[in-house]
């Protein structure tokens, strides 16, 4: 790369040191030794270490180099330009703020259960092929995705993606990318409260600790509202105490005579969820909502930071395979299918997530203080988020095999009790005793651990595993697996109160211009009625996931991780748009490529999943092969009896159409963006810029986490120590 | 002195994240733009800064 003066503005570049040189020369080493312990090892145990190392290395050299050209080159961030943050600042959504605010904040927004379950249950293919696409997925793609995203947001003054399809791509790409966001949402969240459901599902311990969390939010709210207003922190503090009590206090119930009141069939869980989400949705955010939210992102940030430190120290030895023979064959018993697709759709995600580019294109543009920052927000915590995603696929793989697959197959394979699961997890040629299974259960407290599907309870017990290696022992054990628990199903249901009040807002607006009085949003009757039509949508499929005799997760996850790839082609095909408009045709590889890729994935995917001769695989394969069994009067396993019979020939059905639907409306966007780049590239004049004027900003800011001695220099000509706004101490 | 200040620079980060630093922000604003208006007071604007957030839900995500 030479020094391009005539596009890149002066950021200050000037020739590396040898210290630098040095520096990230041994950097390359070491993570190039890293990759090859993992990569080469075969049949001898490998420490989780190597995964980190590699992961941390290859993180750092894509964030210097990758990231810092494609923000001078390809962006060309411009740090004369005022950001809408500055420009606009009402002190309500637009306000300048400190880089390390925003970038808690935008992780905060994107890091949810989806990195913690989908490389749990990527470990059926062995850690190898997880690993790496986690990480190069996440420098190539996902990082690139998340920050391309929120820079052309923040030069249009914050637009949300939908309204970036529309001006883009033209207002059917725009009306197809609304449709495609809200179904995408209702697969999302049915998935989502299903891990909560099955990591629940006759467990009063874990169940009372997450009951206990309302009434907890309740007070906080309460707290906040009237008693001590505005007192974030401390509200926080308290929260999070009573919520350590509540996870000691649910080992104490499943003890006593109340245990039999919390012990819930996943069917009334089900009930209970769809009843509280709507409750969540129609409620005033103050009570539930906001106390919830800080609770959950207090302990999102501990518990990872916690995990983080766990894997450091315990320095965990992996006791699955590099690559199991499930990965070509196909026949996995957690999801069917061969590893290409199917490894990617399910990590979505920790690697690549179309639903950030919904946070990105949010609130995230309305706060940055310099363009510069978007390398630092945009791409540095996709980092984070992937690093979250290495950890969780490090617990599923320190698991015995045996023990993993016990936990994950469907329980119609695996039958109720530990000595049928022996025995089924013997036909996938793994081993496990029902005694080592029953004590497993014993160790945290659990009645079984068989069929615990979802990722949640496996990535539970390699946390407890973990911890309890660092601290307290095999005493511990119960707790951190219920702390692991409690942990997960409290930022996913922050996830479900929230993205159906998201969902409920879309709906009224979008039915709003039929009928203007259900799109107010203070109209009560408005608010009951699309709440219920949303919680209803995704109550649904929660229902017939606890329900399906195939497992839910075997049948839903699949469909959750397309729709969520999908969003992401949408995503990078409005990028793409936008690069080949604004006449960057040279640069349109940067989101091209991992278009490309995502689209032959996940059209990949969808393909198999409606067209597929294999019943296991193909959606209408298997509805075909359950139908004709009705017909000739006989039930076919793990069918119980007709009306199982009939659930699934209904599943599969509405599963297969679903598929179908989502693969269509992104080929149309694709159709439809390709049309339209097709034009740009032959127009003779460039085409009129979509972004807001220039502004010459005033503010002085650092671009990266720590700012240089040439912005110390900057910062302490302006008089401020670390940036606009507020200054840090 | 050093413990001291990581600690201030820990509730500074914890008050700039949760937002419980904007009501200052708003007073110094408010001082500003509105020398002669009376501003609201804590309650009063905590309630409006969540009752906003009733009509435009954060994303949160998988």
């Amino acid at each position: 790369m030479t020094a391009d003066t005539t596009t890149s503005p002066p950021t200050g570049r000037s020739r590396p040191t040898l210290r630098t040189v040095i520096t990230w020369t041994a950097v390359a080493v070491v993570g190039a030794v890293a990759w090859g312990m993992i990569a080469l090892s075969r049949g001898e145990d490998i420490s989780a270490i190597w995964l980190v190392i590699a992961a941390l290395g290859s993180y750092a050299i894509a964030y210097r180099f990758y990231a810092k050209f494609l923000v001078r080159k390809v962006l060309r961030v411009d740090d004369r330009r005022a950001t809408p943050a500055e420009r606009l600042d009402d002190g309500v959504d637009f306000q300048p703020t400190d880089r390390r605010v925003v970038l808690g904040h935008h992780f905060a927004a994107i890091a949810g259960a989806g990195p913690l379950v989908g490389p749990v249950l990527a470990a059926q293919m062995g850690y190898l092929p997880g690993t790496m696409w986690i990480i190069f997925g996440v420098i190539f793609a996902g990082a690139v995705q998340d920050m391309v995203i929120l820079f052309f947001s923040m030069r249009r003054n914050g637009k949300s993606l939908g309204q970036m399809a529309r001006d883009e791509i033209g207002p059917f790409g725009g009306a197809a990318a609304l449709i495609a966001v809200f179904s995408i949402m209702i697969i999302l969240l049915a998935v989502l409260a299903l891990v909560v459901v099955n990591a629940l599902a006759h467990s009063p311990w874990g169940t009372f600790s997450i009951a206990m969390t309302i009434p907890i939010a309740l007070f906080m709210g309460f707290y906040m509202r009237v008693i001590r207003p505005g007192r974030v922190v401390e509200t926080s503090v308290i929260g999070v105490s009573l919520l350590l009590l509540a996870i000691v206090g649910g080992g104490w119930i499943q003890d006593s005579g109340l245990a039999g009141a919390f012990t819930l069939s996943p069917e009334t869980l089900a009930i209970c969820l769809v009843g509280y989400g709507f409750l969540a949705s129609v409620l005033p955010v103050w009570m539930l909502l906001a106390p919830r939210d800080y609770l959950s992102t207090f302990m999102k940030i501990g518990t990872i930071s916690l995990l983080a430190v766990g894997v450091l120290i315990a320095a965990p030895v992996l006791k699955a395979d590099a690559v199991t023979s499930f990965a070509s064959t196909g026949a996995g018993p957690v999801f069917a299918g061969k590893l290409f697709p199917f490894v990617f759709i399910t990590i979505a995600c920790g690697a690549l997530s179309g639903f950030h580019a919904l946070i990105s294109s949010g609130t995230t543009p309305k706060l940055i203080q310099k363009e510069s920052q978007v390398r630092l927000v945009g791409y540095g915590a996709m980092l984070m988020e992937s690093f979250v995603a290495i950890m969780a696929l490090i617990a599923a793989c320190i698991l015995e095999p045996g023990l993993f697959y016990a936990m994950n197959a469907p329980a119609g394979f695996l039958g109720a009790t530990a000595e049928s699961a022996s025995t089924a997890v013997a036909t996938l040629g793994f081993t496990i005793t029902p005694q080592d299974l029953t004590a497993a259960a014993a160790a945290v407290q659990e009645q079984t651990l068989v069929a615990r599907t979802g990722g949640a309870p496996t990535l539970a017990i390699g946390m407890s595993e973990i911890f309890s290696s660092v601290v307290g022992g095999e005493s511990l054990k119960a707790f951190w697996y219920h702390f692991a628990i409690m942990f997960e199903a409290l930022f996913i249901l922050t996830t479900v109160d929230a993205g159906t009040r998201v969902g409920r807002f879309m709906l009224q607006d979008t039915l709003g211009n039929i009928w203007k009085p259900i799109g107010r949003v203070s109209w009560k009757p408005g608010i009951w009625a699309t709440s219920a039509v949303v919680v209803l949508a995704w109550g649904y499929f929660l229902y017939t996931g606890v329900t399906n005799p195939l497992g839910g997760i075997n049948q839903l996850f699949p469909l959750f991780g397309i729709a969520n790839q999908l969003l992401a082609a949408v995503a990078l095909t409005v990028a793409t748009t936008i690069l080949i408009k604004s006449g960057r045709l040279k640069w349109a590889w940067v989101t091209g490529v991992p278009l490309a890729w995502d689209a032959a994935v996940t059209l990949t995917a969808s393909y198999q999943k409606v067209f597929s001769d294999d019943p296991r695989i193909g959606f209408f394969a298997q509805r075909e092969r359950y139908a004709d069994a009705l017909d000739q009067g006989k039930l076919l396993a793990p069918a119980k009896n007709v009306d199982q019979m009939h659930a699934v020939v209904t599943n599969s059905t509405v599963d297969g159409v679903l598929a179908a639907f989502f693969a269509v409306l992104v080929i149309a966007v694709l159709a439809n963006a390709a049309l339209v780049c097709w034009r740009a590239v032959r127009a003779r004049e460039p085409l009129p810029s979509t972004e807001t004027e220039f502004v010459e900003s005033k503010l002085t800011a650092p671009a990266g986490l720590f700012p240089t001695a040439e912005e110390r220099r900057e910062l302490a000509a302006v008089g401020a120590k670390s940036g606009g706004g507020d200054a840090a101490p | 002195m050093r413990l001291a200040r990581v600690l201030g620079g820990v509730r500074w980060y914890l008050r700039e994240l949760t937002g419980e630093n904007q009501y200052e922000r708003y007073l110094r604003r408010h001082g500003v733009t509105h020398p002669q208006a009376v501003p609201l007071s804590r309650r009063e604007f905590e309630r409006q800064r969540v009752d906003r957030a009733d009509n435009r839900p954060g994303s949160r995500c998988c």
